[in-house]
């Protein structure tokens, strides 16, 4: 419990981390911004909406200190602006919207790489030196060594122009309306598989060489020596006492690549031009859009640290350890 | 990670154990001797080391073999590989090879000075944290700790939209996003040296602060030094490319990031230039590999129980 208090205190303290920063932000930019943004938009606002972006980027007589806590207020009312590229749709509608395409498909590509990789990891330690150890890991290792862009850009050259199995961008086919029907689904997913892939293709390697490593140290414990010597069937001792020991550090890593994976997607959704938030995020900065940059930042940030909570409390439950010291 | 960390600890407690009169001979086999010589038999770093070396040879000798300006615009538009240009021509008809020659120098200055930059600060900041302890440490961790759970991307693009453009900005922003991870692997690995009595032994002689932390902690871990500034490297120029990919970056220079968005930007996929995209994208992931490759290396040559067995 006191490790867990001790965490959350830390969450609290990098989100209070995360807002100050994104508040000091604007503030330091060079030139007028405001006027430039201003600039797209000015014709359709209100006054009272241009008020509070002026307020937003620091542009009231007030002193920095009553801005600043101003905006945390608005930020704990969820009140995070008006977007300017989509004007006047407020900044949290126009995540909300996305958010769902940005978790589906950073949910599955790293539901994926993270089981095969791991699985991958604990046949290769366990078969040190054969097949599977010998010639994975730097298959991967190389793959990895793209840059994530690049390799989707190539399986969009190769299977999506060339071959034509697979659509160019978008997460649904045009003009098809969202629903439950089998035929929406398997659209959807149809438009999945070559973001996911990529993304598993680069991140699978990363997995798959951290268990090995850990399954190899673990595998030399005396432990397994005393499992096998009691004649224990040899998958048993790999999943249950070695892969089960072995594969702590890999959920914490777990928590540490849920940036990666929001982060990550990024560039992918860009590449496939996929709807998540990664890809409204560069759209956002593109367009001047910063009350709608900032907010997508802000929104990434949080859902990063609340993943990272709830893996801290999954592993309060694995690692026994934790929970006595 | 704590199993393998604490596998490292017993390795290089081997070293540590040896009396503070044997520091020179300590210093001399983990950056000299020892490591060099372990490299130089290791079939991965040779390998990686001459890709370095060839890349690092092509960076420099760029205005040699291929003279004038790379973005010069030619008659011969989107023109395949072909004995007058060898890698072919983009869609505005520049001669991809030289694209490709000179971007390695920004790519190339850009990632080993990011790399040098996070490295020295993790360094400082890891050494300092494990070296003062306490409330220092506190602080230090936290903050390391905070960075490394801001999502990378996104705080870099969030960086470079609010900062002016320009090389300086690129490097700066890929700094602060990149120097959090090398802070934590050296802090632990400073943790377990800062506790040795060769430190103790220096403190009550009453050496300098920044020497015991710079020349008694550090040499002793020259290792993993050496590995966080290739895993820093490697990150620098990866991001660097994506940062300049989505437009970020500084887009008038020359390098693998800039060739490939313009490539995009182009539209080289929709018209089938296949010969813009792969030069810049293979370059960048011949260097990742290669030093990679470097880097497992180091791993294997200080750390025995990671060498290829030939049988369990």
């Amino acid at each position: 419990m006191r490790f867990l208090l001790r965490r959350l205190g830390f969450y609290l303290i990098a989100f209070w981390a995360c807002i100050t920063l994104n508040f000091f932000l604007p503030r330091l930019m060079p030139g007028d911004p405001v006027s430039r943004m201003f600039a797209q938009v000015q014709t359709q606002m209100r006054p009272d909406q241009i008020a509070a972006l002026r307020q937003l980027f620091g542009l009231t007589d007030k002193p920095v200190w009553q801005q600043y806590l101003d905006y945390i207020g608005n930020i704990f009312r969820g009140n995070m602006g008006i977007s300017l590229s989509r004007f006047p749709t407020p900044v949290s509608s126009v995540i909300s919207s996305e958010i769902g395409w940005t978790l589906l498909l950073g949910a599955t590509s790293l539901v994926i790489a993270v089981v095969l990789g791991n699985l991958l990891g604990i046949m290769a330690a366990w078969r040190r030196g054969r097949f599977l150890d010998s010639v994975f890991p730097p298959l991967l290792v190389f793959v990895g060594s793209f840059p994530y862009f690049w390799l989707a850009m190539a399986a969009l050259y190769l299977f999506g122009i060339v071959l034509g199995w697979f659509p160019l961008n978008h997460a649904f086919t045009d003009g098809v309306e969202a629903s439950w029907s089998f035929s929406y689904v398997a659209d959807v997913a149809n438009h999945l598989v070559l973001p996911a892939l990529t993304i598993v293709l680069v991140s699978i390697g990363g997995w798959m060489l951290g268990m090995r490593n850990t399954m190899i140290a673990t595998t030399a414990e005396d432990y397994i020596t005393m499992a096998r010597a009691k004649g224990l069937r040899s998958g048993r001792i790999m999943f249950h006492y070695a892969a089960r020991n072995a594969m702590l550090p890999s959920i914490t890593s777990f928590g540490m690549s849920l940036g990666f994976v929001v982060g990550g997607a990024l560039l992918t959704e860009t590449v496939f031009a996929y709807p998540g938030i990664g890809y409204q995020l560069l759209n956002s900065v593109q367009a001047l859009d910063y009350p709608l940059t900032q907010g997508i930042f802000l929104t990434i940030t949080t859902a990063v640290l609340a993943a990272n909570f709830l893996v801290d409390i999954i592993y309060v439950r694995l690692d026994p350890r934790v929970r006595v010291s | 990670m704590s199993i393998s960390q604490s596998q490292r600890q017993t390795v290089t407690q081997g070293d540590d154990a040896t009396p503070p009169s044997a520091k020179r001979s300590i210093l001399a086999r983990v950056t000299g001797g020892g490591l060099v010589h372990g490299l130089l038999t290791n079939k991965k770093a040779l390998f990686g080391l001459t890709i370095l070396f060839l890349f690092v040879l092509l960076a420099v000798l760029a205005p040699l073999l291929s003279p004038g300006n790379p973005s010069n615009f030619t008659a011969d538009v989107s023109a395949a590989p072909s004995s007058d240009h060898w890698l072919g021509t983009t869609a505005k008809g520049q001669d991809v090879l030289a694209l490709t020659l000179w971007g390695s120098r920004s790519s190339l200055s850009v990632g080993f000075t990011v790399g040098l930059i996070a490295t020295f600060i993790g360094c400082l900041v890891g050494i300092a944290s494990a070296y003062f302890g306490k409330v220092t440490d506190e602080l230090l961790s936290l903050l390391t700790n905070i960075f490394l759970l801001i999502p990378g991307l996104p705080l870099l693009v969030v960086l470079a939209a609010f900062l002016p453009p320009g090389p300086a900005t690129v490097v700066i922003v890929l700094v602060i996003t990149g120097w959090a991870g090398s802070a934590r692997v050296l802090r632990s690995q400073a943790l377990s040296i800062r506790g040795k009595d060769f430190v103790a032994a220096a403190i009550v002689t009453g050496e300098k602060t920044w020497r015991i932390m710079f020349l008694e902690i550090m040499p002793n871990m020259a290792s993993i030094v050496m590995s966080t500034l290739l895993g820093c490297v490697i990150y620098g120029i990866g991001a660097q490319a994506g940062l300049e990919f989505l437009g970020l970056g500084d887009t008038s220079s020359v390098s693998w990031g800039t060739n490939l968005y313009w490539a995009n930007n182009d539209g080289a996929m929709m018209t089938g230039d296949w010969w813009v995209l792969i030069p810049s994208g293979l370059a960048i992931a011949l260097i990742a590999f290669a030093l990679a490759m470097i880097n497992y290396a180091v791993d294997e040559v200080t750390n025995p129980r990671l060498r290829a067995e030939k049988k369990d």
